[in-house]
């Protein structure tokens, strides 16, 4: 069952006269982390990028095509590249949250970074605010090491902590899908392993859709798989699939190292 | 050969900074001489009027003061629109514009107080006085504030973006605050630059004896004031000259290094 | 509220182009009715503040010929004949005139002596400072080691941060008489207001060298150590071709800013408008004309100084947009 439905949709980049995406036809399983894959300029960031409209912070981008994302009141799927409206955009990015590769912590203390999304959603009680960053921060194997500073900077922590932090930011405002843009390629093993079973531990409340240039992470984590190239989408099917039993022949070469 | 002509060549260089060095030296020695020399504590307590520097020194940070209320806001939402808002070729011109005026000579700026202000309300004033410093502070700040800004990394306002929040909300939460410090030095170096301003003053809010709180009138001005004291020919104006010389140095090296110290401190 | 915001930040931004604006018509409708009188020869004419005597029947022509001098220069549209230079034998020479009134004295005018002024003693800043400002930006660049690179940097930073009036105190008492000493003549010329001027730039010239000199590359430079060239031939051959467009940016702002410089050249330059007749003479600068007359001016003669006010803002911000976007053009 499909969370999120992308049905042909293109993306050209504002002042560039060829799209960077063609046409890509592809559905987001609910509770389930789907990968995308491919080398360098392939357009999978650009894709996931697209699910929460960020690209519209910088003006003079076009696309066809639509992208449904499933509204969990109504049961119906709106397309979300007709959003126009302001509050419409916030509704959006409340339901579907990103992180980024680089961590971003907020400069302010580790309770502000992760109430932030509450308090934009209204929340202002305090102990509602207390408790939700406290299952947050709790969801992303943070609380323990935090727990008895949460007034202090965010800005104080390993880049591993920060990069759940951002995640337990994310979480707090409980969204239906979260992007996950190469999460741990600014990071070292030990805090990459960590974030890999966070976010399998995640998918039980959230769709999730991560980007990663590393395939052993997509095959470890994820449980389907797309493979893109040059702006098109070549195969998309099972992780297992993907990896042990690729139908087309460029899934297969780059599977094996042959480029990228 | 070669090795000789580099040596001779890093002694020049070396020999350049010394000069530059020697020159911050031989003023600052010069002014510590001077200035000390005719400098007792009476000189805070008295006014003008009664041969101290009082209502000077007051009235100049008077006048700083009242130019950063107008200039530091104008000038940050000004650089916030250049960075955060503007696109393409509106935001590029006003970055340039304020970069020229950055440059514009100061006493073209209190020509124009002058023709604006001073003549319509029929006379000088700490208001046209303040106006002129505000004018010349505002590029600055804009330009402290854009480069600030544009330092801060693009993710970090994507990231606020994707939780919901809106632009402007990015903007004071998480941009500003993330420039925060750069932006106070910027303010800060700005402020101690006004304080120091004698030109766009002379025939704006002009300078006055007495001490007054007044900025309807001429207002007194410690820059201005030297100027006055440093041409007439008694002895004693020239020491009172000195004297007020030293104290506004001080005052103006201390905001300086106050405004570098904040930088240094934080990471 | 987020429209708000960025509307509020609009206006404020929108308020540059405005203040710019405003400066030049302001500028220009005050320096108006000197423009109208004595038009672009204001440039080039050297006398300020004269008395002139102007004919206004044909008969008084002749006598005006007798007062007037032998100079033949014509300013303006009317009859205008340049008096001697002395101004008390026009005076006494006006009593020679009907009192029928045939004549009526007007002042005029001229720019030349200021603008040259200002150009002059710019350029002798730029002289002086060139040299030392290249050696300082290349010690701070490539020389010094990191922290003692800091710390001269903040001092060089220091010298900026001084008030120009200091500059002018310093100037006239300390190094004006060094000077004199040294070339001889008078103390308070165009020679000292511009060494002092020099000064004055040296720290802005050395700063934004240096900070070109630091965009070359690591690589570019290890090349050519790597190669065996020495710190010199690095500098010249590498460092300093790359570079160049930045330099010679930083040399014109530098020179766009010492244009406007009023308090230091105001104590040093001597304030006479007269023509240097030679680099230890004093003369006047615009900045220290409209410094010294704004006070007591009025009706033609502040429009005058308006006048040169206006030039100097045209040439000010000609050199500076020339620096900017010609040679400083920013990478965002």
């Amino acid at each position: 069952m499909s969370v999120m439905k992308i049905k042909k949709f293109s993306f050209t980049y504002a002042g560039v006269d060829h799209p960077s995406l063609k046409s890509i036809t592809l559905p987001i399983q609910k509770n389930k982390i789907t990968a995308l894959i491919g080398p360098s300029g392939c357009g999978k960031s650009t894709l996931l990028r697209s699910m929460n409209r960020i690209h519209d912070l910088y003006p003079g981008n076009k696309y066809d095509g639509k992208i449904e994302l499933l509204n969990e009141e109504s049961g119906k799927f709106e397309n979300i590249l007709e959003i126009k409206k302001e509050n419409e955009f916030i509704e959006l990015r409340q339901k579907v949250g990103m992180i980024f590769q680089k961590p971003t912590p907020f400069p302010m203390s580790i309770f502000d970074n992760v109430a932030y999304g509450l308090k934009i959603a209204g929340i202002k009680n305090k102990s509602e605010l207390s408790d939700r960053v406290e299952i947050a921060l709790k969801g992303s194997a943070l609380w323990k090491e935090v727990h008895d500073r949460l007034n202090k900077s965010a800005m104080g922590l390993s880049g591993g902590q920060q990069q759940r932090l951002c995640i337990a930011r994310a979480v707090a405002v409980k969204p239906e899908v979260l992007l996950f843009d190469e999460p741990t390629s600014a990071l070292d093993p030990i805090s990459t392993g960590a974030i890999e079973e966070l976010i399998v531990e995640l998918k039980k409340d959230v769709s999730i859709a991560i980007v990663t240039h590393n395939m052993q992470q997509a095959s470890r984590i994820s449980d389907y798989t797309a493979f893109m190239y040059l702006g098109d989408l070549i195969e998309y099917d099972k992780t297992e699939n993907i990896f042990l039993n690729p139908k087309e022949q460029q899934t297969e070469d780059y599977i094996t190292g042959r480029f990228g | 050969m070669r090795l000789l002509i580099n040596k001779i060549f890093l002694g020049l260089s070396i020999g350049s900074a010394l000069i530059g060095l020697s020159f911050l030296a031989w003023i600052l020695i010069t002014l510590f001489m001077k200035g000390l020399g005719s400098f007792h504590f009476s000189l805070f307590l008295n006014d003008l009027i009664d041969g101290g520097l009082r209502n000077l020194i007051i009235g100049q940070m008077i006048l700083a003061g009242l130019a950063s209320l107008i200039g530091i806001p104008l000038g940050m939402t000004a650089g916030i629109y250049i960075q955060e808002y503007g696109q393409g070729k509106y935001a590029s011109l006003i970055r340039d514009l304020s970069d020229i005026m950055m440059s514009a000579p100061s006493i073209v700026i209190g020509a124009f107080v002058y023709a604006i202000v001073v003549v319509p309300m029929g006379g000088t004033s700490g208001w046209a006085g303040a106006i002129a410093l505000a004018i010349m502070m505002i590029p600055v700040v804009i330009n402290t504030t854009d480069s600030m800004l544009s330092l801060v990394p693009r993710e970090l306002r994507e990231a606020g973006i994707a939780l919901g929040a809106s632009k402007y909300k990015v903007i004071i939460d998480i941009v500003i605050k993330a420039a925060k410090v750069g932006i106070m030095t910027g303010i800060l170096l700005a402020f101690a630059r006004i304080v120091g301003e004698t030109a766009p003053l002379l025939f704006t809010s002009e300078t006055s004896n007495y001490f007054t709180l007044n900025l309807n009138e001429s207002f007194p001005s410690l820059t201005v004031s030297i100027y006055d004291l440093a041409n007439e020919p008694e002895k004693s104006s020239r020491d009172l000259a000195w004297a007020a010389s030293f104290i506004l140095t001080v005052m103006v090296l201390i905001i300086n290094l106050t405004g570098r110290f904040v930088t240094r401190n934080k990471k | 509220m987020e429209k708000i915001f960025q509307k509020l930040s609009l206006a404020s931004a929108t308020l540059v182009f405005v203040l710019l604006v405003g400066i030049f018509l302001t500028l220009y409708s005050a320096a108006k009715p000197a423009i109208d009188e004595f038009g672009l020869g204001f440039i080039t004419n050297p006398e300020w503040n004269k008395e002139v005597v102007v004919p206004t029947t044909p008969d008084a022509a002749n006598k005006a010929e007798a007062l007037n001098s032998n100079d033949d220069t014509i300013t303006g549209e009317d009859d205008v004949m340049i008096a001697d230079e002395d101004d008390e034998i026009a005076d006494e020479d006006e009593m020679l005139l009907d009192d029928e009134d045939e004549s009526v004295t007007k002042t005029i005018y001229g720019g030349l002596v200021p603008i040259v002024g200002t150009l002059l003693s710019t350029l002798i800043a730029l002289v002086f400072a060139l040299p030392i400002a290249m050696g300082i930006a290349v010690f701070l660049a490539e020389i010094a080691p990191k922290n003692i690179s800091n710390i001269v940097g903040i001092a060089i930073e220091l010298l900026a941060a001084i008030p120009s009036i200091i500059f002018g105190m310093w100037g006239l008492y300390y190094f004006a008489p060094i000077v004199a000493d040294i070339v001889g003549g008078y103390q308070v010329s165009l020679l000292t207001a511009g060494l002092v001027l020099g000064v004055m730039i040296l720290p802005f010239m050395a700063a934004i060298t240096r900070d070109s000199m630091n965009t070359t590359p690591a690589v570019l430079k290890e090349s050519a150590y790597a190669l065996g060239a020495t710190k010199f031939e690095v500098i010249k051959d590498i460092i300093f071709p790359y570079s160049k467009v930045g330099i010679i940016g930083s040399i014109i702002l530098a020179l766009g800013r010492a244009l406007g410089e009023t308090m230091a050249v105001a104590f040093l330059i001597g304030s006479i408008f007269e023509l240097p007749k030679a680099i230890n003479s004093p003369t006047i600068s615009i900045p220290v004309a409209m410094a010294n007359n704004f006070g007591e001016a009025s009706g033609l003669g502040e429009s005058a100084l308006f006048y040169l006010a206006l030039i100097l803002f045209i040439i000010s911000f000609a050199v500076i947009s020339l620096a900017k976007f010609y040679f400083l053009k920013k990478a965002k």
